[in-house]
């Protein structure tokens, strides 16, 4: 509740920080908004052209499959590794004025997400293409989204005030998010794997996002309520610690700046 | 009732080498014990009070402590011990050039700060032309902020900033900016928003102006408070024959 109160009072400043944000991301082009959809479409391109040949040979929707990742992990990227330097970025800022530091990562996550919506449309317009059947159960996309961008503030809540005391943060989280990309299932399946392997990926939320999406919208089913409270319990996690961290650190980033 | 009171009001900063080393780096000295944090006490038992209407004047050398009361004062860092306790609105205007947006144009920029300052959206429609006019920026208003010089700068956030009005005003150094008429101009400004009977805060350099305006000095050296109190000229006088005494 105190914080809605709060949002309320800086929600002026909110919606120009999220404004600030926009334009610099777009740097006021229509090429720049029509690139941040390109770019992901041109990543699966390459992949579906390098991979159908070894991972979706006996796989129908195989590009769907691959969109589904890349969707999921690309947003995931973008949102916790722009999300780590909001803290930092604005410590001009935050250092003169009294303001609550957390305004300036849900910024960030706003205009990540308005990408991340652009592109899901074009995902679903490419579902159309690759005949897929739209069911009534594409409304349940709504919970791994709802879910996925909490979780990626609670990432970015954590990262950010992270990178506020080590720098070299940004290094190790992008070494970590290629192995996660790895791990996620992108581009290959886990249907070969034995199944206490198959339940090690079930650790990874970011694949646990992917598989929600995948089971909707190919294979048309719902996951089970235990699949729904494991993400749920992965977010509750990442945000509680993001939260946590902010309270207990949120007089301390001014020393580090 | 005082508007402001501190009461042994300490501030510590952590200083040492641990500022730019990254986590590798951390966990080796964790592990190996050499991991340490010095302490460096900006502020240490200050205590004052202030009354509706005050003008206070705090004075010092560089690195007194000056800087970092005021964040504490304004909220921005929380006394490490003591305590503040303000009543009402406080505003606090700290190196007014720094946190604007250089690709942000200048209108852009306008809104931004305004924002920041706790203004609504409404009060900033029905201003922006008064901070245009008063800024004399008309003919840049849609340029990037990069493409202004720094007297510029300087007068667009005087103009947004003077808008204000606050129970407690903090003034670190803007009493005055830009070039001799706005300079005077700016001056004007600003004794027009103290007079309207806010709480103020003012550090400067300038003996002159401290001596003019405020009804009661606080002196700060090392951290330490030296002398608080309203014989302003009485204080004034043992600070000027410090300052001749280091030299």
């Amino acid at each position: 509740m105190q914080i809605i109160e709060k949002l309320k009072k800086h929600q002026f400043l909110f919606e120009e920080l999220v404004k600030r944000d926009f334009k610099k991301k777009y740097k006021r082009t229509v090429l720049g908004m029509a690139w941040s959809v390109l770019s992901p479409l041109l990543t699966l391109l390459v992949m579906s052209l390098v991979f159908t040949q070894f991972f979706g040979r006996n796989m129908a929707h195989y590009t769907t499959y691959l969109f589904c990742g890349n969707l999921v992990f690309s947003y995931f990227n973008e949102a916790t590794s722009q999300g780590m330097t909001s803290l930092t970025g604005n410590s001009g800022i935050f250092s003169k004025v009294n303001v609550p530091k957390y305004l300036f990562l849900f910024s960030k996550n706003v205009q990540t997400l308005i990408n991340f919506g652009l592109t899901l449309i074009v995902f679903f317009i490419f579902c159309i293409f690759d005949h897929i059947t739209f069911t009534w159960r594409f409304i349940l996309l709504l919970y791994p989204i709802a879910l996925l961008v909490l979780f990626n503030v609670g990432v970015g809540l954590i990262l950010s005030a992270w990178f506020v005391f080590f720098k070299d943060i940004q290094y190790l989280w992008s070494v970590f998010t290629q192995l996660l990309m790895y791990m996620s299932a992108i581009f290959y399946t886990i249907d070969g794997y034995s199944q206490t392997v198959q339940n090690i990926f079930l650790l990874n939320p970011v694949y646990l996002f992917i598989r929600y999406f995948r089971k909707i919208v190919i294979e048309a089913t719902i996951p089970t309520p235990d699949f729904h409270l494991l993400m749920l319990a992965d977010v509750a996690i990442v945000l509680g610690l993001g939260c946590w961290m902010y309270k207990k650190y949120n007089h301390r980033f001014l020393y580090y700046v | 009732m005082a508007i402001l009171e501190l009461k042994d009001v300490s501030i510590c900063y952590m200083t040492g080498d641990f500022k730019d080393i990254g986590l590798k780096e951390y966990v080796m000295r964790r592990i190996k014990g050499n991991y340490r944090v010095k302490e460096f006490w900006a502020d240490r038992d200050i205590s004052f009070a202030l009354e509706k209407g005050d003008m206070l004047g705090i004075i010092g050398t560089n690195g007194a402590g000056k800087s970092t009361l005021l964040k504490a004062i304004s909220g921005i860092m929380e006394p490490t011990k003591g305590w503040v306790h303000r009543e009402g609105t406080i505003a606090a205007l700290l190196e007014l050039g720094s946190g604007f947006d250089g690709d942000l144009t200048v209108k852009e920029n306008a809104y931004l700060r305004g924002a920041m300052l706790g203004y609504t959206r409404e009060f900033m429609n029905e201003t922006y032309e008064q901070i245009i006019e008063f800024s004399e920026l008309r003919e840049f208003e849609d340029r990037p902020f990069k493409q202004l010089s720094s007297g510029m700068k300087s007068r667009l956030a005087f103009a947004i900033a003077s808008l204000v009005n606050p129970d407690i005003l903090i003034l670190d150094e803007v009493l005055s900016v830009g070039d001799g008429a706005f300079k005077k101009k700016s001056e004007a400004k600003m004794k027009e928003i103290i007079s309207g009977g806010a709480t103020t805060i003012l550090v400067s350099h300038s003996l002159s102006q401290i001596r003019e305006m405020c009804s009661k000095i606080l002196w700060l050296d090392k951290g330490r408070q030296i002398e608080f109190g309203s014989d302003v000229q009485g204080i004034c006088d043992r600070y000027q024959d410090f300052l001749e005494k280091k030299k």
